[in-house]
């Protein structure tokens, strides 16, 4: 099981705690891990990427093992850490302040 | 006994304000949805606890809500606006090509006679419609695609359809706004539209007559009288009697012919309200004087309503789809304000008080009359 935190947001959206998990099928990349998370959250299908285009929406992050992972390619595989269950994947809404 | 149900959207969260047919003590619920900005909640007329609301993040996008209980309790519908086809592109701030992006549901306009069936006006400028309760939204793309479309631009706020009328005495006719192309009408349910804007003259544009190109902020009708509407322009209080084929200008006395919300009294349809806001840069009250302005002749004569109104150092904008009117008699008016304040009047604007004064900045505000 894929770990994924989730922003405040979306899990008063999703009506979720901070932390999901989802099962992805194949190799653990960030387009499998979201392909997953929107299959079991529906709610969530546009929030953090695209409909059509699965862009990443632009004030959207990806961390995880202290890294930031918003500009990997979305086939790229996730840390194993990740894959193992050890660190989660994070969906961050990136800081803006004022 | 009748009361209101006063649904605002505000930029942190919707709120809904209820009273008794008195509207003299007020309840409030919220915020729902704390965070998101909601641009607009409207309640479908076929089914008073059917409400819908456009909620919206910068950071993630659109979303829908549903509620079946008059917004005690809210299910997210369909989020996916994909405009048909090949989007093409409109006029940008610059003058270049832009591809048409969408940005968020500016309003939502549930069918007169059907719960499931609700349109939405998008940024960038595109009529969406959803039969089934807004799981699925198709574009009604004949409007996009009318031959002006690429000569659209954004106003200051970006390029947004932000008026829908729904004509009670013909189904298959339809009027919308767009800021800052100006306002189309459908008479064949939105398959084909064309611009409805002869008479109205704005100095931005190159051509102050133009067929296209105006900014339109609002446009409002009476029920009983679908043929005659009211308009606040930019600049200018304009009037059409006959369905936006012509347009006259209105505005009269008003100390600012600026604004952005119009409306009309429940039972008088020559009885019209603006909120006159001082040029267009500024954007608030003159001498910092909130101050609603009425006709009782259907515009060129207007009487300031200041009772209850903060008459000095108010410096507040009252945003163009945030005042409305409910139909108990005497007819209430309400509005909200960019400080966070929403007045009601219950004798038709004569005297004012505030249901709450201190939500975030306010972006809409619609009435239920229940019975």
């Amino acid at each position: 099981m894929i770990r994924v935190v989730l922003p405040h947001h979306l899990r008063t959206l999703a009506h979720v705690g901070e932390e999901v998990e989802v099962q992805v099928e194949g190799p653990a990349t960030v387009r499998s891990v979201l392909d997953a998370l929107e299959a079991s959250y529906p709610v969530l299908r546009g929030t953090i990427r695209g409909h059509v285009t699965h862009r990443r929406r632009p004030f959207v992050r990806y961390f995880a093992c202290e890294q930031d992972l918003s500009h990997e390619l979305p086939d790229a595989p996730l840390p194993e850490a990740v894959v193992r269950g050890a660190e989660p994947f994070l969906v961050v809404g990136a800081m803006a302040g004022g | 006994m009748s009361g209101v149900r006063v649904l605002v959207g505000t930029r942190k969260g919707a709120f809904v304000l209820t009273s008794d047919g008195k509207r003299q003590q007020w309840k409030v619920s919220g915020p729902h949805f704390a965070g998101w900005e909601i641009y607009h909640i409207k309640g479908s007329p076929a089914d008073p606890d059917r409400l819908y609301a456009s909620q919206s993040s910068g950071w993630f996008g659109q979303v829908i809500q549903r509620s079946n209980d008059g917004g005690k309790t809210w299910e997210a519908a369909g989020n996916e606006f994909a405009y048909d086809g090949v989007p093409g592109t409109h006029q940008w701030y610059d003058g270049t090509q832009h591809p048409w992006e969408f940005a968020r549901v500016w309003h939502v306009e549930p069918s007169l006679t059907d719960p499931d069936t609700v349109y939405a006006g998008v940024e960038d400028a595109a009529l969406f419609r959803s039969a089934d309760g807004g799981r699925t939204w198709q574009e009604l793309s004949g409007l996009r695609r009318h031959a002006s479309g690429s000569s659209w631009q954004p106003g200051a706020g970006g390029m947004c359809l932000h008026t829908i009328l729904l004509d009670p005495s013909d189904p298959a006719r339809i009027f919308i706004a767009i800021s800052a192309a100006g306002a189309f009408r459908s008479d064949d349910a939105g398959k084909t539209w064309r611009p409805v804007n002869r008479g109205l003259r704005s100095q931005g544009i190159p051509d102050a007559d133009a067929e296209v190109g105006h900014c339109v902020h609002r446009i409002a009708m009476h029920r009983s009288r679908p043929g005659v509407l009211f308009m606040q322009k930019h600049w200018d209080v304009m009037r059409s009697d006959d369905a936006g084929e012509s347009w006259r200008e209105v505005s009269g006395n008003l100390p600012s012919d600026f604004g952005f919300p119009i409306d009309v009294h429940a039972h008088e349809p020559d009885t019209i309200y603006v909120v006159p806001i001082k040029s267009d840069s500024e954007h608030y009250p003159p001498d910092g004087k909130l101050r609603v302005y009425r006709s009782r002749t259907g515009g060129n004569e207007w009487e300031a309503l200041t009772k209850g109104l903060p008459q000095s150092d108010c410096y507040v904008n009252v945003l163009r789809d945030a005042m409305t009117v409910d139909s108990l008699d005497s007819c209430g008016v309400y509005f909200g304000t960019t400080g966070g304040q929403v007045y009601a009047s219950s004798d038709a604007g004569d005297s004012w008080a505030p249901i709450v004064r201190d939500l975030p900045a306010v972006l809409s505000v619609e009435v239920q009359t229940l019975p």
